[in-house]
């Protein structure tokens, strides 16, 4: 490889046609090593921003980090300084799992309805096409929804409100993994457990579901995960909350990702500080369901092969 | 042995599962199921219908001005203004902006992956693409509002500096006061929307048929010339649905861009200026909302959620079709 590149050879590319890459025009070799390098660049470019994030609120978030920050109720009064987050961490626990209890069982009855008995039907393609329309709906627009069809029908921002909110964000994403996870069942199984003279509920129960169950749990958790880190929809209806409250139905609520931003807009280095240790809570409550779920996909994908 | 599974469950009862219980529960069963994936549309159609509803009286209250107005005056005590074009404004700059950086970069990703990268860097370059999807966009506009637009400022002034005489790019760079700028939101977008791009990107590429890029290579084309030759053609269509979906993420993109953008209502050619979009100005304006204010607050919403729907349906569309086609050619 190294010999072609040499001029030394010349005399033998005259009777053999060099093929080495070293043959072709400047253009064409400059051209190729510079795409190359940028694309090799665009990566980089996004290892930065995520490098940049981690950094900032993990230095700037774990001066403030204690379990007193963790416990303690949020200061009502924005100026003053030191700990609480308690609050916020009992309403995101609480919030994103009321919403991963509603959207999780819907969701993966949705994908049954998609995968075994809609198939390849139009009404099944158009919910499959609808359910991928309705991922891309602003998280924003569906607080609003909930905030119209929920808060102003019992009068009262709370934290089912956002839960519900939530719950909206997560069916469609629920929907199409799970989707994907039944997808992957071989048909013999169900044909095998059919041949057995199981009903197809009983089929889909006993034989299709855990063997997808794996792939269904990491979708979910990806889910949750994504629901988790939600901003928007919980400021329009969950309100307002400073010591934990951990009844959805009674009285407003608060969370991780309210917080930071209420925090984040203000001037006074306590709010500041507050925001960076919700964060690094926050991201370290995503990062966990998101390697979970990676994990549990990883063992999937092994005792598939 | 084709058997298919539907014959099975129209056979006579008279077979050898017991009628009774378990057909009921199989009524039931497929039932709930049907109603679940029915759950879907209802949702979509509910929320359309109950915030039109609920935002009607800003509509009735504004006419065309709604869309077309600029005056943007909630609390204007004889007549309360409700003019939303300089946040349709500000959502298309700061989305446009985002595409215009996440595009390139990301189909340069995904070309990384799906062409270039050694089998031991693919892991690890996904599990990236991944962590970045999975920040929650608050966290971002913390990042963005704390340490990003303080740092960018003396840069824009930079910029500004650079390009003060020239026509036109001395007033789409103007002046910057502070970091909260269309730029700074525009960035920050794009960043957010880099991991949809890169994934639906790399889901087209993966559909060139592996001949046709072979045969690219056979005729002496160098990689570049392979992905030009061979797998950009094929994946056009599809790439433009990728940077759709950007779009229509980017579009609905709230907290981030929230506290980045600045919150002032004007429309400026300057990208160093502060702005609003359109849900940033809900997120902004809802706690002290009340009566007209939260129905216009709610209606720019419908307007939010017609926009993002249209887009993300296309794009889905287009890139349904693309790949139908693909599998055609492969076949």
């Amino acid at each position: 490889m190294t010999a072609t590149a040499t001029p030394a050879r010349e005399g033998a590319a005259r009777s053999r046609p060099d093929l080495g890459k070293s043959a072709l025009p400047f253009r064409r070799r400059f051209a190729n090593r510079g795409m190359t390098v940028l694309i090799a660049a665009c990566l980089l470019l996004a290892i930065l921003p995520l490098g940049l994030v981690v950094y900032e609120v993990v230095s700037r978030g774990a001066g403030v980090m204690s379990l007193e920050f963790l416990t303690a109720d949020i200061p009502r009064n924005y100026r003053r300084e030191g700990p609480g987050m308690g609050a916020a961490v009992v309403g995101t626990l609480v919030i994103t799992g009321m919403a991963a209890l509603l959207a999780i069982p819907l969701g993966v009855m949705g994908a049954i309805y998609l995968n075994e008995y809609g198939k390849q039907s139009a009404l099944a393609r158009f919910i499959r096409t609808m359910a991928d329309v309705m991922t891309g709906v602003p998280s924003i627009v569906m607080g609003l929804f909930i905030y119209v069809t929920w808060v102003l029908a019992i009068g009262e921002k709370n934290g089912f409100g956002g839960a519900l909110a939530l719950a909206c964000l997560m069916l469609p994403i629920v929907i199409r993994s799970s989707e994907e996870m039944l997808r992957l069942v071989p048909d013999e199984l169900r044909q095998a457990s059919a041949a057995l003279g199981a009903r197809k509920w009983r089929t889909i129960v006993t034989v299709v579901l855990p063997s997808a169950i794996s792939g269904i749990t990491s979708g979910s958790l990806l889910a949750v995960a994504r629901a988790a880190g939600e901003t928007a929809p919980i400021i329009v209806t969950v309100g307002i909350a400073f010591a934990a409250n951990p009844d959805l139905f009674d009285g407003g609520n608060t969370t991780l990702a309210a917080q930071i931003y209420r925090n984040a807009s203000l001037t006074f280095a306590g709010a500041q500080d507050r925001a960076w240790g919700a964060a690094l809570t926050l991201i370290a409550i995503v990062l966990l369901f998101t390697i979970i779920a990676r994990l549990i996909a990883a063992r999937f994908a092994l005792k598939e092969r | 042995m084709e058997f298919p599974l539907t014959q099975l469950d129209r056979a006579p009862a008279s077979d050898v599962t017991t009628p009774g219980r378990g057909r009921t529960l199989d009524r039931v069963f497929g039932g709930a199921s049907y109603g679940a994936g029915l759950l879907v549309l209802g949702v979509l159609a509910l929320i359309l219908l109950s915030t039109t509803w609920e935002a009607l009286p800003a509509f009735q209250h504004s006419g065309f001005d709604f869309i077309f107005g600029q005056r943007w005056a909630p609390n204007n005590p004889d007549l309360p203004l409700f003019g939303t074009l300089t946040f349709l404004y500000g959502t298309a700059v700061s989305s446009l902006l985002a595409l215009l950086i996440a595009v390139p970069v990301s189909i340069g990703i995904a070309l990384f992956l799906t062409e270039l990268a050694p089998r031991w860097l693919r892991v690890p370059a996904v599990t990236v693409i991944d962590l970045l999807a999975a920040v929650p966009s608050v966290v971002f506009g913390l990042v963005g509002i704390l340490v990003i637009a303080p740092a960018a400022l003396p840069l824009y002034q930079w910029i500004h500096d650079l390009v003060v005489n020239v026509p036109v790019l001395g007033s789409v760079f103007g002046p910057a006061v502070n970091g909260n700028t269309f730029a700074t939101a525009g960035v920050i977008l794009a960043v957010m929307v880099i991991p949809i791009i890169t994934s639906i990107s790399r889901e087209v590429f993966d559909t060139v048929p592996v001949a046709d890029k072979q045969a690219a290579y056979a005729l002496g084309a160098t990689r570049w010339e392979m992905i030009k030759g061979a797998v950009f053609p094929h994946s056009f269509a599809g790439l433009v649905g990728a940077a759709m979906l950007g779009l229509g993420r980017a579009m609905g993109e709230t907290i981030a861009v929230t506290l980045v953008i600045g919150g002032s209502t004007q429309i400026a050619a300057n990208l160093f200026a502060s702005g609003n979009s359109m849900a940033a100005v809900i997120a902004q304006q809802w706690g002290e909302a009340s009566g007209l204010h939260t129905s216009a607050l709610i209606g720019i919403g419908v307007v939010l959620f017609a926009m993002t729907v249209l887009v993300n349906y296309s794009a889905r569309v287009i890139v349904r079709r693309a790949e139908i086609r693909m599998k055609g050619a492969t076949a």
